[in-house]
């Protein structure tokens, strides 16, 4: 009698380990999730500057059209990315567009003395790192999550739940902790 | 706070032993319990009242309202609410019952004097206290060690008591058994603030640890530390009351006053254990040491 007892009791401890464990998964993968939109906010902010920036740089740059052209492409070629792989793929590309969008504004004295430009241009640099930081968090929630679904024995619950390993995303990051940015106050 | 804490139950305990009325250091403890609830709960608009903190704007303050805001996503927290405080020592503070209700707050002379990658060093280093919930982990402990020194005095109570039913039965083991309980109560509040003191070093290394890991750059947290400890001067408004929550004990560099900035010395071991924060020339050697 008191053997079954103790044996029930075990069980009913397995049990509840074993739905701490799948809670844990749960909980883990919906910050994995959450991260990613942080990301997206961040992402999205960028896409609704851009066609300002453009519209400012169009005012004294008109004929530079080739440029243009190629960050509205790279723009919409971002929004409509469907995974995180493509999506930091297409997200390198517009970068590399802006910064030549930048390089040609480097040409036009007067549009590098517009206010609203420097306004826009310092709005996009701080997306771009508000970008890097969404991604480092993006990247440990990540790190967590798969080091959690491939250790044991949440290795065996992660298989048979269908709880895949999870990608980085990966921005070309310039450091920039590594190079401190020099800013008086 | 741990002290107040220490201080209320040690004069409940005397009374209540001279007065033979165990409901007085319950009394007590109950009370300082409550205050530290109190405490826990309006944490961060009590030390920011004291200090006179003035909210950063984003207009005001583009560039530094930024890097905390930057800082927060990276750690994943909601952007806290960010005070100035007009002192020229460099020093900052996190306070707050959660994530969702924190704030941080730094002085101007801390502005003044360091580099951008040194602030993000000392903003990170304050987030992480948010992250790890540290001013909850600090009330918790004070109050389990209030427990303790209850249960410590209901003992004592009842060896007492059976001690005086059976007089003839009382040996040796009993009358040293009774003197044990009577010094465990006396080192109860003792105890009490030293184990508080303890968990707040140890946070204070764990806050330094997880912040450099959200910069990628623990040498600028720990540059910040050795501009921080070569400057002398204590905060005009530093109490203790607040002293645990800042990024460095705001005292000053030089508290035994004898003119040598303290982390040129050896810090005594009776000294470390009475510190809320761990010796300066200890954290920046770990950090010198973290590979992230």
């Amino acid at each position: 009698m008191r053997t079954t007892y103790i044996i029930l009791f075990m069980i009913g401890l397995v049990i509840l380990w074993l739905i701490w464990m799948y809670n844990s998964l749960i909980r883990k993968r919906n910050r994995v999730d959450e991260a990613w939109s942080d990301i997206e906010v961040q992402l999205k902010r960028r896409y609704d500057l851009i066609p300002n920036v453009m519209e400012t740089v169009k005012g004294y740059a008109s004929h530079e059209q080739g440029v243009f052209q190629k960050v509205t492409e790279a723009r919409t070629q971002a929004m409509g990315a469907k995974n995180a792989h493509e999506q930091a793929a297409a997200e390198n590309v517009l970068s590399n567009t802006l910064k030549t969008l930048f390089a040609v504004a480097e040409n036009y004295p007067d549009l590098k003395a517009n206010a609203n430009f420097l306004d826009l241009q310092r709005e996009l640099a701080d997306t771009e790192n508000k970008i890097q930081s969404a991604r480092r968090f993006f990247n440990s929630t990540i790190l967590d999550y798969n080091s959690y679904i491939q250790s044991f024995p949440t290795n065996i619950m992660a298989s048979v739940f269908g709880f895949g390993k999870k990608e980085f995303f990966d921005l070309e990051d310039n450091h920039p902790a590594q190079e401190p940015v020099k800013v008086s106050f | 706070m741990s002290l107040f804490f220490g201080v209320v139950i040690a004069i409940g305990w005397i009374f209540s032993g001279a007065y033979g009325n165990p409901s007085i250091l319950y009394f007590a403890v109950f009370f300082s319990i409550l205050m530290n609830v109190v405490g826990y709960w309006f944490s961060d608009k009590i030390a920011l009242a004291l200090h006179h903190a003035k909210p950063v704007e984003m207009k005001s303050n583009p560039e530094l309202y930024r890097i905390l805001e930057n800082l927060s996503i990276t750690a994943g927290l909601p952007m806290p609410k960010f005070y100035l405080i007009q002192d020229p020592a460099p020093n900052a503070f996190a306070t707050g019952r959660n994530p969702k209700n924190a704030s941080v707050a730094v002085t101007t002379g801390l502005l003044e004097k360091l580099e951008r990658s040194e602030l993000e060093g000392v903003l990170a280093h304050e987030l992480s206290h948010i992250g790890n919930r540290d001013m909850l982990v600090s009330t918790v402990a004070v109050v389990l060690v209030g427990f303790v020194s209850i249960v410590a005095d209901m003992f004592m109570r009842s060896m007492w008591f059976g001690g005086m039913s059976n007089d003839d039965d009382r040996g040796k083991a009993g009358g040293f058994l009774v003197i044990i309980g009577i010094l465990l109560s006396i080192l109860a509040p003792i105890f009490a603030s030293l184990i508080h003191l303890a968990i707040s070093r140890r946070r204070e290394f764990l806050a330094d640890a997880s912040g450099a890991l959200l910069t990628r750059y623990p040498e600028g947290l720990a540059s910040a530390l050795g501009k921080i400890a070569s400057y002398g001067r204590p905060i005009r408004t530093a109490t203790n009351a607040t002293a645990h929550l800042f990024f460095e004990n705001p005292f000053g560099a030089d508290r035994d006053g004898d003119g040598i900035p303290d982390h040129k010395q050896k810090t005594p071991w009776i000294v470390k254990i009475f510190s809320t924060h761990p010796p300066i020339e200890e954290r920046i050697k770990i950090l010198k040491n973290l590979k992230v």
